[in-house]
């Protein structure tokens, strides 16, 4: 038992420097609960065009019709009627960083945005609960006709473009979270990139749960026009909270024809988050696809990142680390459906558990008659820490044509304890050399994400490697 | 340098090694031969701290100082280092940042570019391809590279008693003389080197001061290099 407060310690003193609350005013919250009329009041206070109240509305029933999916992990003592499903701040966007009210900056400035900004970043945008409250985009981009919006801003300047693209990659029937996402949806990225515009540095945006119970619904929309280059960067963390809190996201991408899309995520939110996270790509002809995605925090995450091979020649990409320590479940993995041929696909799913953490890799490669030439090839590494901890893999191949090459490794392994002797041997102490070994073991797929997060990762299976040597 | 008495060693329950008494001197080369299973990789294992091998009874003593109780990484940090007879791989380190990690923990300052180019210094000298030092430690790596790159890290780490586990398994000729060459001159600064072999091939190339001969677990034969000679012609038969 003395272990368990131990761990609980670490967790508020060190391993979660950002578990912190600021005082934010806020001008709307919502009571908790979902109802029809707070479907009604989020659309007007929003402001939005009628289309947009009749998606939210048709959501609404398809949700109440819904099912909670059975398999996966334990979403029973999520309470739905305890949850707020929609919180205005006072402040409004700011544009400029001196707009920025004090507490807000307060908590940008614990999670580094503005720095971040200055160094390397395009633009940043920060959501902020259920708004976002500052963003910016440097003027290059805008003059190339890249738009980087909240998605509440996309809405109002650019109708069209949203009501053709919002919700065809996922819609709002695909499983019951994304039907509530589509009902209560707020904030989240609208990016727009234009044909033949390369973005260069990566867009990035933060978002964090900031109100006790707060659930968080945000809506991303990227498209990317015909011989395009863009990267998104999505970071999240949320502050310690002893309630559980809901993050149900949707993410639809369109990669145009020769276009590329990379969309990176580190998340790290709080230990009693539930993250249930639709994320998927339609990526047309020679175009590419990469989802890198890292998963940390959350008491359960169900997250599966997808693309759809639409076109011929297309490529889809899914690199993934979950870690699950003490009481987490990562049910986490990836879909790729092959529609075209010679479409091409690449799932690398490592995952790591510990102290009694459950990870599961959950993972679906479909290839459907006419794919002839396709090449798909999925790799699940496990690595599992100690006794008390559980890994699982369910793949599922549906092959429907002769044609495909399909490729599918899957190890599990435990810290050697030949490795350990090795690298004491040399002079290196256990616990140090067991992190080394963790490291290595997640290597593949951290170098591909950018450094600061590559670092901040490390940074973070060092401290939940602390004292795990005895 | 080392001092081991009355050393007594099991391994799940079963005892291996019955009451060894052996010393090495500083700058001294000592070959310890014996047929397989003769418990000269138990011996090798029980003084880097493998905590498989238990130690039952004895003592070891290293510069003076009773290291029983230490852990590898402790032994290590005195100076007592390995060359394993199987280099195990691990995925995503590489040398450099194991070399780093080592030589950091033992309080020195080391800049990440200088060691670089020592193991490129050291790689060339041992004839290590270029490419397998930015790899993951011992991936993919022949037998021949494996034994190498052991060396290059005893060369960058530079032990107070080197220990090499059967360093010849796995080694064509050129490698062989390359690595003694290489021992030899580190031997030639004060080093003192426990050379485990069943082989007399390698001792041609690295000549030893002494030689020890272990057969079950307990030392059947001591003197000078001529008992390779001898070993050479009757093998271990005679000790039956």
């Amino acid at each position: 038992m003395s272990k368990q407060t131990d761990n609980s310690k670490l967790l508020e003193d060190k391993l979660y420097p950002l578990g912190h609350t600021d005082d934010v005013e806020y001008s709307f919250t919502a009571e908790k609960g979902l109802t029809e009329g707070l479907v009604r009041k989020i659309s007007s206070l929003k402001e939005e065009p009628k289309w947009m109240l009749e998606i939210r509305l048709k959501a609404y029933k398809k949700y109440l019709e819904m099912k909670m999916p059975t398999w996966g992990g334990d979403l029973s003592s999520i309470d739905f009627d305890d949850i707020r499903y929609y919180i205005k701040p006072k402040n409004q966007e700011a544009k400029t960083w001196a707009d920025v009210p004090e507490a807000i900056k307060n908590t940008f400035e614990k999670i580094g945005v503005p720095e971040a900004e200055r160094e390397t970043l395009a633009g940043v945008k920060s959501q902020y609960d259920s708004e976002v409250v500052y963003g910016s985009l440097k003027k290059s981009l805008s003059e190339k006709g890249v738009i980087f919006l909240s998605m509440d801003e996309g809405l109002r300047e650019y109708p069209e473009i949203v009501k053709e693209h919002f919700g065809k990659v996922i819609p709002m029937g695909d499983n019951k979270m994304a039907a509530l996402n589509t009902a209560v949806w707020s904030g989240g990225s609208f990016v727009y990139v234009p044909k033949n515009v390369d973005v260069g540095l990566p867009l990035q945006a933060y978002f964090r749960i900031n109100t006790e119970r707060a659930g968080q619904f945000e809506r991303t929309l990227i498209i990317a026009e015909e011989d395009s280059k863009m990267h998104y960067i999505e970071g999240c963390s949320a502050p310690s909270f002893s309630s559980a809190s809901l993050h149900a996201a949707v993410v639809e991408i369109y990669v145009k024809k020769n276009a590329k899309v990379q969309y990176s995520t580190v998340q790290n939110w709080f230990k009693n988050v539930y993250n249930l996270v639709t994320k998927r790509a339609k990526v047309m002809e020679n175009a590419e696809m990469r989802w890198v995605d890292g998963n940390l925090g959350s008491h359960l995450t169900m997250k599966y990142p997808s693309c759809i091979l639409a076109g011929r020649k297309a490529h889809g990409e899914v690199l993934s680390i979950a870690w699950a320590g003490a009481g987490q479940h990562q049910d986490t993995g990836a879909k790729m459906i092959h529609l075209a041929p010679e479409t091409t696909s690449q799932i690398i799913s490592k995952s790591i558990s510990k102290n009694g953490g459950r990870a599961t890799y959950r993972g679906m490669v479909h290839m459907v008659p006419g794919t002839w030439g396709s090449r798909s090839k999925v790799v699940c590494d496990a690595l599992i820490l100690d006794e008390k901890s559980r890994s699982d893999t369910y793949p599922v191949n549906k092959i429907q044509e002769n044609e495909v090459v399909l490729e599918h490794e899957a190890t599990v392994s435990r810290i050697g304890e030949e490795q350990l002797l090795y690298l004491m041997s040399r002079g290196i102490k256990a616990e140090e050399a067991s992190t080394m070994i963790v490291n290595g073991f997640m290597e593949p797929v951290v170098k591909e994400i950018p450094l600061e997060y590559a670092v901040e990762m490390n940074r973070l299976v060092g401290l939940e490697m602390e004292g795990s040597v005895g | 340098m080392l001092k081991i008495q009355k050393l007594r060693v099991k391994i799940e329950g079963k005892e291996i090694l019955k009451g060894i008494d052996l010393e090495i001197d500083e700058g001294e080369v000592l070959a310890l031969m014996g047929p397989n299973g003769s418990g000269k990789s138990s011996l090798a294992n029980t003084l880097i701290g493998n905590s498989k091998f238990e130690v039952e009874s004895g003592e070891i003593m290293f510069v003076g100082k009773k290291i029983n109780g230490l852990k590898p990484d402790e032994r290590a940090k005195l100076g007592i280092l390995m060359s394993f007879q199987y280099p195990v791989a691990i995925s995503g380190v590489t040398v450099r940042e194991m070399l780093l990690a080592s030589l950091r923990g033992r309080g020195l300052t080391v800049s990440a570019l200088e060691l670089k180019k020592q193991i490129a210094e050291e790689g060339e000298r041992l004839h290590i391809e270029g490419h397998l030092l930015t790899r993951s430690i011992n991936e993919g790596f022949s037998g021949g590279e494996k034994k190498k790159l052991e060396i290059l890290q005893m060369r960058i780490l530079k032990p107070k008693l080197l220990i090499l586990d059967e360093v010849d398994s796995g080694l064509d000729i050129d490698a062989l003389a390359l690595i003694a060459k290489n021992v030899d001159e580190m031997a030639k600064t004060g080093m003192s080197v426990l050379v485990i072999t069943h082989y007399q091939r390698l001792l041609r190339y690295l000549v030893p001061d002494r030689v020890v001969v272990m057969k079950n677990g307990v030392v059947v034969d001591r003197g000078g290099k001529e008992i390779v000679d001898k070993l050479e012609k009757q093998g271990y038969k005679s000790y039956e």
